[in-house]
């Protein structure tokens, strides 16, 4: 979890924040003016100020909020003038839109609040769908409108360029005003109240959010246009209102409820995607008819409200088709506000002590929680005056009130809150009033109230009102530890600005604040004082009787063990019952006996053998596997069991692996496994490192015959083992550095493996991803679109292939260890584009889908997302905040433990990123620097020598210029065109080579790189089906590729090894195939080991592919072109 | 080696090389041949002795057998004690393979204790944890453990199982920070010379004014004579874990990383052999 903000407002006006990482209230030093209210989310907060504008606090992010402006130059070509700004009159603008519609001359692109800036000037875009143009970037066409083509033909009539320029959003980490306009002039009266929230309703990358706001005469108003690259949105619209609104609240989703001054709520509905401010109100009654509500809060699927007399109530039965719920629950404790924040966590003020609560015990099976849990938190300003006089509320019946009074004493008014809009203010003046007047006001005014409080309170809650629509009331055992914690706070009588020692709150908003760490930050004193024993012995790492014991002890292990290994020659063996996949039709589960004898060698080493006895034909027949032949142990995905599949060279050639469901005992095996080739410890770094589709990461520790030319070894007999953790991609170099990203896209770094018990280095990963199913409907004349098909057609509800039936109901998610954190939602984000409702339209089943409807489209789908969760633990940490889609790291380089070693990201919005501060010693780094691009990019690599190359979205090629030492960031990007017809998919950058692959499984290799010509040539075609390619240091190729054939069954996504490599010759010859079935990542670029020098007199060095070495293994298989179905469970793992 | 983890493994997985031979007195069929083990120095005799209880068995009859107990050159070995604590101390000097010899009869009451059973070995092995405990953290870790985490102590050294062990007993070596170590140091100092079994005080890691004890400090508090003077020859070595650490070695440190699956550490002071 990244560091987060809880933010809060005294009643002074002063606002605060409290950071996840921190141990103390920060004052916002920024703020000039007092602020009443606060609202937060992840990325802002904005706030209402005692001027009663709103203003706006971005946090600053290492990748600046940054808007492309464009606008097209249209020149027509007369033979006067050849091409000119002379246009006919029936012609577009000279100076347009991308539609020519719309006159855009540069100078008409105005800042759109003095919060942006310019970046830079107007340039001329030469990039043209992927394709470098001429130099001017213009594109030539027949007329206006017509296709657009790079090249002038003969009858290129006109022609047009695109110019473009970028403005950013410069007022970060500071309060900038927003002008309160709405569509016709400013709006008539100041604001009162505010929330922010509705990130949920459309999809992430969009950023959009719902601002919501109250004025002083009780009016709604909605901000539209808020998003990533509009962070102060465009303008005010007003919500018709049934009543007068005090107060509203707005969750991340669709939930929106208000306060009437009525002390009715108010509930909106049909918010969703394409109108997220919803269409009308619902009303629903306050809980308690005598004191109606004066404040709500709301989450996610959580409603929480505070009525008149301070009462928390907490509203039942609120889902996502019931925003307005069923009843409500009387809760513990006596509030002025509460706040819903992240994961529903809930915040409140005490109006008792105006201390900031945290409802503990908050879970999505139990969203009330248990208890209310002060936090007491010191602000940065404190200091603690030895001489103030420390009074227990509770004990002390003289003691001052918490609150001040009421500043108008004409009024009598005991203590009720005021619901005026302005109460908050009010309060502060009141507070303020008091500390003038000195500490004999405090003392002589104050002490009847608190009784009077008393006495009013008592006797209300001895005789309850009827409580009409209340149907429960959260029972009183929590009493005690409810409201425990206000016992003391300090007093300072003698000096003026006494009060301000105990912090009285008068807001706080927890949008933006992820919660886990409150369970370090209530127990201080536990997560500061036990460290681990490693820890406190580093200082002293080199002294002497520190040597003398690590020397004695191997001494020690030489004179009492070493020549007596062969005392103990034990055999032991386990026996159970597993299930296994059997080899014969039909195939399916079977139970089988199984028992794993394991000894100890003659040399202390371990070996073993795995039986499986199972019947065949009422015939007892064994399978069984050398423990020390075992290749690798890939967990595999099934929805029910936890299944695994058992590799040897030889099944790796048959691509038939022993496939087997157990709950234990693949963590025995892999341990045999790992003592059989006496394998323990950390990864070296040089190993290889690979990812499956599931997620599981596996190293393999390369020998140094790996590379050898021309007796490499098999990579069929590489031995794999399983690393902690979850990852969809990883990315390594050979000093040791390795970044992983997930497939929620969260950036990890690797931290060293502790091994064994020593959980040091070992860390809680979690990742999230979705589970996908479709649902289709037939066009009948009848009734339209029914999910009534013909007999022939596919499930109504099914996969991706339409041959599985998935239901809502039966989806379940991808394994054991996952479990579902949201309900299904529409999927809008599918490639081919989607209606208003996620229908995509096509003639028939299975065909390519568009997102909207024509005459020939009889059948439509939608797809329905739901996300999945997955915990566990590796040795990881968190890279926050910016979420990636890749990432690489220079293949050499560092010889010192402080040099600065180059690592570059591609963010998931597609931004190129530059990581500074990586070193031997913090492998993490420090921060971003964002490079910039005219198009969001999908991938990256950094070989040899600074090289970096990136694919762009649109699939072309670029390299960036003059990278070096001195400037991590380079200068310029040059544009590389792909080859002919060809989307670029990803890149790897060796020592010298330079490899891509496509969007159709090509495999392609940059020609004719020199140093003075870095750029290179052309491209080169290596082969196909292809997925991933890895360049390593000493320009090794590896790559995922799919559709191998093995002798029983057919693969994809199997790591394969480049045979032949050789300086003169870096294309190689041919492939050598290794473990396979359902690989997604490979990673080689940590593996420098050169193989040792084989001296081939028989051979020239000059040795190229013409001459066919007689001593070659036999060719490997080709990489099938041909579709072949997959067969059941060829596949290990089965995407 | 350079990592501290390294010395818990190296701990862990120390072994002595014993050959057993079966007491000359005792009656058999026919001859016993010698069976030889590697003992585990962190375990306990009676734990790890099942295979060379059955070797001999074979050749005795039932009715000539009674509790199993062994003796070194005439000095019956006390199965409380950790194996490499019983090594270092009476037989640290002497040849290896560790020649043990083996009775089924006359059990030494005096000397021994019986061990009827594992579960007898697992309540002294879990009440020296416990005693060890209340001297580091007033029992509170101990106490705070739930039953199937002692068991797991338990088991980590009865299967040998070094992870299984250790991710228990870390939490047993953790101590806050600001106080630099446990509160007190549970260890044993043992003598060959002496009748007293073996001595025992409160001594703390860190002195009352900031200053870091050593195995030094501990001797010369608690047994001067182990010291030698700066003028005169060595008389003794004093022993954990059959190395024998500088003087100046932190005591906390020996205590995180020397210490047995016990939680004490055993500190074997013998006369250096006179040859």
């Amino acid at each position: 979890m990244s560091v987060s903000l809880l933010w809060a407002v005294d009643v002074y006006g002063r606002v605060y924040s409290l950071s996840t990482g921190g141990q103390q209230w920060e004052q916002c030093h920024d703020a000039v003016l007092e602020f009443k209210r606060v609202t937060a989310v992840q990325q802002c907060c904005w706030g209402i100020a005692c001027d009663h504008h709103i203003y706006l606090n971005v946090h600053s992010s290492d990748v600046p909020i940054r808007y492309q402006e464009e606008t097209y130059e249209n020149q027509r070509w007369n033979p006067k003038d050849n091409f000119s700004d002379h246009l006919l009159p029936s012609d577009r603008w000279h100076w347009s839109d991308i539609t020519g519609l719309e006159h855009q001359p540069l100078d008409s692109f105005l800042l759109p609040s003095t919060n942006w800036e310019w970046e830079g000037d107007w340039y001329i875009d030469e990039n043209f769908g992927g394709e470098p143009t001429e130099k001017g970037g213009w594109t030539y066409a027949l007329d206006f409108p017509a296709t657009y083509i790079k090249d002038k033909k003969w009858n290129s009539c006109v022609r047009r360029r695109r110019w473009i320029r970028y403005r950013r959003y410069k007022a970060t980490d500071t309060w900038a005003k927003i002008p309160s306009e709405g569509h016709s002039g400013p709006l008539p009266d100041p604001f009162n109240d505010i929330s922010c929230g509705g990130w949920e309703i459309s999809e992430e990358p969009r950023g959009r959010l719902s601002l919501w706001a109250v004025s002083l005469q009780g009016k709604v108003w909605f901000r539209e246009g808020i998003h990533h690259h509009s962070p102060e949105g465009e303008g005010w619209e007003e919500v018709s209102l049934p009543g007068e609104v005090v107060q509203i609240s707005c969750g991340p989703g669709d939930l929106v409820w208000a306060v009437l001054w009525e002390g009715q709520l108010i509930v909106r509905e049909g918010i969703t995607r394409d109108c997220p401010q919803g269409s009308s109100w619902v009303v629903v009654d306050s809980p308690n008819p005598e004191a109606g509500a004066i404040h709500v809060a709301v989450g996610d699927n959580v409603v929480w409200a505070v009525t008149k007399d301070n009462k928390v109530w907490f509203r039942r039965g609120i889902n996502s088709h019931n925003p307005c719920g069923s009843g409500w629950i009387g809760m513990v404790g006596e509030m002025v506000m509460v706040n819903v924040g992240l994961n529903d966590q809930v915040w409140g003020i005490s109006c008792v002590d105006r201390a900031v609560y945290f409802r503990q015990g908050v879970t999505s099976s139990e969203l009330s929680g248990k208890a209310w849990k002060a936090v007491n938190v010191p602000r940065d300003g404190d200091i603690r005056s030895h001489s103030s006089a420390s009074i227990s509320i509770g004990a002390c019946p003289s003691s001052p009130p918490p609150e001040p009074p009421p500043i108008d004493p004409d009024v009598p008014k005991p203590r009720i809150p005021k619901v005026t809009s302005d109460s908050f203010i009010s309060e502060m003046l009141s507070d303020r009033e008091v500390k003038q007047e000195g500490a004999t006001a405090a003392t002589t005014a104050s002490p009847s109230i608190p009784e009077e409080e008393v006495a009013l309170g008592e006797p209300e809650a001895m005789c309850l009102p009827p409580w009409s629509n209340v149907d429960l009331e959260e029972t009183q055992t929590h009493l005690a530890v409810g409201l425990s914690s206000v016992a003391t706070y300090t007093l300072c009588q003698g000096e003026p600005y006494g009060a301000d020692e105990h912090p009285l709150w008068a807001w706080v908003s927890g949008g933006g604040c992820g919660v886990n760490f409150w369970t370090l930050l209530s127990l201080p004193a536990l997560a500061s004082s036990v460290q681990s024993m490693s820890l406190s012995i580093s200082p002293a790492q080199t002294a002497a009787w520190r040597k003398q014991i690590f020397e004695q002890l191997s001494e020690r292990s030489k004179r009492e063990m070493d020549h007596f290994k062969h005392y103990e020659q034990s055999v032991w063996v386990k026996k159970g019952t597993m299930q296994w996949w059997r080899d014969w039709k039909p195939h399916k589960w079977v139970d089988v006996r199984f028992a794993l004898e394991q000894f100890s060698g003659p040399e202390g080493n371990q070996d073993g053998i795995l039986f499986l006895y199972y019947n065949f034909n009422e015939e007892k027949k064994y399978l069984h596997a050398f423990i020390n032949e075992v290749t690798i142990l890939v967990p595999v995905l099934n929805d029910s069991k936890h299944t695994f599949a058992i590799y040897t060279a030889e099944r790796t050639k048959q691509r038939w692996p022993i496939r087997l469901a157990a709950a234990t005992e693949l963590a025995l095996l892999s341990v045999s496994c790992c003592d059989s080739r006496g394998i323990q410890g950390p990864p070296s770094k040089q190993a290889i490192w690979s990812v499956t589709c599931k997620g599981d990461i596996f190293v393999c520790e390369p020998s140094p015959s790996l590379e050898a030319c021309p007796y490499p070894t098999p990579c069929d007999q590489m031995f794999w083992r399983q690393v902690g953790g979850h990852l969809r991609l990883v990315e390594c170099n050979s000093l040791g550095v390795v970044w992983g990203v997930g497939y929620d896209h969260t950036a990890w770094v690797y931290t060293g493996y502790g091994g064994g018990f020593f959980q040091d280095n070992i860390f809680t990963q979690t990742d999230v991803k979705c589970v996908y199913i479709y649902e289709n409907q037939r066009w009948n004349p009848v009734t339209g679109y029914t999910n009534r098909g013909l007999p022939t057609d596919r499930y109504m509800w099914s996969d991706a292939t339409g041959l599985q039936e998935c239901t809502k109901a039966n989806a379940k998610p991808p394994s054991p260890h996952w479990t579902w954190v949201a309900d299904w939602t529409i999927d809008y984000g599918i490639s081919g584009g989607t209606d208003r409702e996620g229908w995509q339209y096509a003639a028939d089943f299975p065909r390519s889908y568009h997102g909207h409807k024509t005459l020939k489209d009889f059948v439509r789908r939608r797809r329905w997302a739901r996300k999945c969760k997955l915990t566990t633990t590796g040795p990881w940490q968190e890279v926050p905040p910016i979420p990636l889609s890749d990432v690489t790291i220079v293949l050499c380089g560092a010889q010192s433990s402080v040099e600065p070693i180059p690592l570059w990201a591609i963010s998931n919005k597609g931004d190129v990123l530059c990581r500074l501060g990586v070193t031997l010693l913090t492998p993490a780094g420090t921060s971003w620097l964002h490079v910039g691009t005219d198009q969001p990019f999908k991938s990256i690599s950094i070989g040899g020598a600074n090289q970096v190359w990136a694919i762009a979205r649109d699939g072309s090629a670029f390299y960036r210029g003059s990278v070096s030492s001195e400037s991590p960031a380079g200068d310029c990007w040059y544009h590389i065109p792909c080859p002919e017809r060809q989307k670029l998919q990803q890149v790897s950058v060796g020592r010298t080579s330079v490899y891509t692959v496509d969007q159709n499984g090509n495999l392609w290799f940059r020609q004719g790189l020199t140093p003075s010509y870095p750029q290179g040539s052309s491209w080169e075609h290596i082969c196909n089906n292809v997925r991933k390619v890895s360049v390593g240091p000493l320009d090794q190729v590896w790559i995922i590729a799919d559709k191998v054939q093995g002798s029983h069954s057919l693969s994809c996504g199997t790591v394969c090894h480049r045979l032949g490599v050789q300086p003169m010759e870096p294309k190689g010859q041919s492939w050598d195939y290794g473990i396979g079935g359902g690989w997604d990542h490979i990673t080689v670029r940590g593996n420098s080991i050169e193989a040792p020098r084989v001296r081939m007199p028989s051979l020239t060095p000059s040795l190229t592919s013409s001459l066919t070495d007689p001593l070659r293994p036999p060719p490997p298989r080709s990489l099938l072109p041909v579709m072949v179905t997959e067969m059941e469970n060829g596949n290990a793992v089965r995407c | 080696m350079a990592d501290d983890k390294d010395v818990l493994r190296d701990v862990w997985f120390g072994r002595i090389p014993t050959c057993f031979t079966l007491y000359q007195d005792e009656i058999t069929e026919r001859e016993a041949e010698p069976f030889y083990l590697l003992l585990p120095r962190v375990s306990f005799l009676t734990l790890v002795t099942d295979k060379v209880k059955k070797h001999f068995l074979k050749v005795m009859k039932a009715e000539d057998v009674e509790e199993m107990w062994f003796d070194f050159e005439g000095t019956p070995l006390k199965w409380h004690y950790p194996i490499g604590l019983l090594f270092d101390l009476h037989a640290s000097n002497t040849a290896l393979p560790w020649s043990i010899t083996v009775h089924f009869k006359n059990f030494p009451e005096r000397d021994l204790l019986h061990c009827p059973s594992n579960s007898v070995i697992e309540a002294h092995f879990m009440s020296s944890i416990k005693e060890a405990d209340a001297l580091k953290h007033k029992s509170q870790v101990i106490n705070d453990m739930q039953k199937k985490d002692h068991k797991q102590l338990w088991m980590g050294l009865q299967n040998d199982k070094f992870d299984q062990f250790w991710a228990m007993n870390r939490k047993l070596m953790e101590y806050p920070t600001e106080e630099g170590g446990f509160r007190y140091i549970p260890f044993r100092i043992y003598l060959t010379m002496s009748d007293r079994p073996f001595i025992q005080k409160l001594f703390r890691p860190i002195s009352s004014d900031g200053y870091t004890h050593t195995l030094g400090d501990l001797l010369k508090e608690v047994y001067p004579v182990a010291i030698s003077r700066d003028d005169e020859s060595k008389r003794y070595q004093v022993v954990i874990h059959g190395i024998e650490p500088l003087l100046e070695t932190p005591l906390q440190w020996l205590s995180e990383h020397l210490s047995h699956p016990d939680n004490f550490l055993h500190i074997s002071v013998i006369p250096v052999p006179s040859d």
